[in-house]
């Protein structure tokens, strides 16, 4: 057994098999792995929007998922995966809580970041293979290397792979 | 005009700070009032930090908590947070429905009740100390309560700033009773808000 390596809100992280990668606590932020299984390289990327060109402050590019997502595949093409082999599952983009006035304009963001996610990875050719996203809950996600097995972990509920 | 709470950080450190204390103060002396509680608060603790790494604020990312988010209208715009550990809402739900202190079964629909009831004392004490200060109209909506992973519910206001900036503000306040009651408020003014508060507090805005 690799070791558990774990990646930040905000952060992003590529590995190889032993390893596995983990992120905690998804809210309405995205968890995307990509992973390849020719070479068993895999990356996990934990974003908290949709949309790095609409902020002002976007140094952190792994907190977008335009950007992340291409960092995530970048780095993973500079270890060696295989483009062509390449598939990716998603996990998280809840609505943690049901408020529905106009004023809290971040509450329907977990939507957004869903579709963000799938929009950029269908622009770089990757495909989709499973998702778990939407509901009110918490999840958190492992992604194994071995196998491109997604775990999804949630308070209250039975541990579910995608 | 927006300011962001970097600015206002640089600018006027103390000028975040005392509202979050005010604002702190008037809702622990609230709750501490209406259920009888003994008031031992120790000053508030104002965190200033990394969106990124606010899911780790009040402890393990994946301990469970009780989230309290309700929006916030009329002259500034918004929304805030108040959480709590499990113990610390047991406790505090057990004063309000007289039970006994040691009761800890799983909330059931009266108590999510009485959580969303302590949050709209908190919330509205909390906002009536602002208004007093500024003389802005700041009326809460109602309430909504979430019981999850720390890093989940927090991911709600780490996106709220992630919006706007780098850094979240979090206000971490304690009361004495029998057991110790830790809170977190967090207040996220959005758009030209925080100017306003300023402008309010007679800070010159540029």
């Amino acid at each position: 057994m690799g070791q558990m390596i774990k990646v930040g809100m905000a952060d992003l992280k590529v590995c190889k098999a032993p390893d596995n990668l983990t992120t905690i606590g998804l809210g309405s932020c995205i968890g995307i792995a990509i992973w390849d299984p020719s070479t068993k390289i895999t990356g996990l990327a934990h974003i908290m929007l949709p949309d790095s060109t609409t902020i002002r402050n976007n140094s952190n590019i792994a907190k977008f998922a335009d950007t992340g997502i291409q960092k995530l595949y970048d780095d993973m093409i500079k270890m060696g995966a295989n483009k062509s082999r390449m598939v990716a599952k998603i996990a998280g983009g809840a609505k943690m809580f049901e408020i529905s006035g106009g004023n809290a304009s971040g509450i329907n963001i977990g939507e957004k970041n869903a579709a963000a996610s799938k929009a950029k990875l269908k622009q770089l050719g990757i495909p989709l293979k499973a998702e778990d996203c939407g509901l009110n809950y918490g999840r958190t996600v492992e992604i194994y290397s071995e196998d491109g097995k997604y775990l999804i972990k949630a308070v209250g509920k039975a541990e579910k792979a995608i | 005009m927006a300011v962001s709470i970097e600015q206002i950080n640089e600018m006027y450190p103390d000028v975040l700070r005392e509202i979050g204390n005010i604002g702190a103060g008037n809702a622990t002396t609230a709750v501490a009032n209406m259920l009888g509680l003994r008031i031992d608060m120790k000053v508030p603790n104002v965190e200033f930090i990394e969106v990124e790494k606010i899911g780790g604020v009040i402890g393990s990312e994946e301990q469970i908590v009780v989230g309290i988010m309700l929006g916030i209208e009329t002259d500034i715009e918004g929304s805030m947070m108040f959480l709590m550990d499990i113990p610390s809402a047991h406790h505090l739900v057990n004063r309000m429905m007289m039970r006994d202190p040691d009761y800890d079964a799983e909330f059931d629909e009266m108590d999510m009740s009485a959580i969303k009831e302590i949050g709209n004392i908190i919330a509205g004490s909390y906002l009536s100390a602002i208004s007093g200060l500024t003389n802005l109209t700041i009326t809460p909506t109602v309430p909504f309560v979430a019981i999850d992973m720390a890093a989940a519910i927090l991911s709600v206001p780490a996106i709220q700033f992630g919006m706007q900036g780098d850094n979240a503000l979090i206000i971490e306040t304690e009361m004495g009773d029998d057991v110790d009651i830790n809170g977190y408020f967090i207040l996220m003014p959005e758009g030209d808000s925080y100017a306003k508060i300023l402008t309010a507090l007679g800070v010159p805005v540029e």
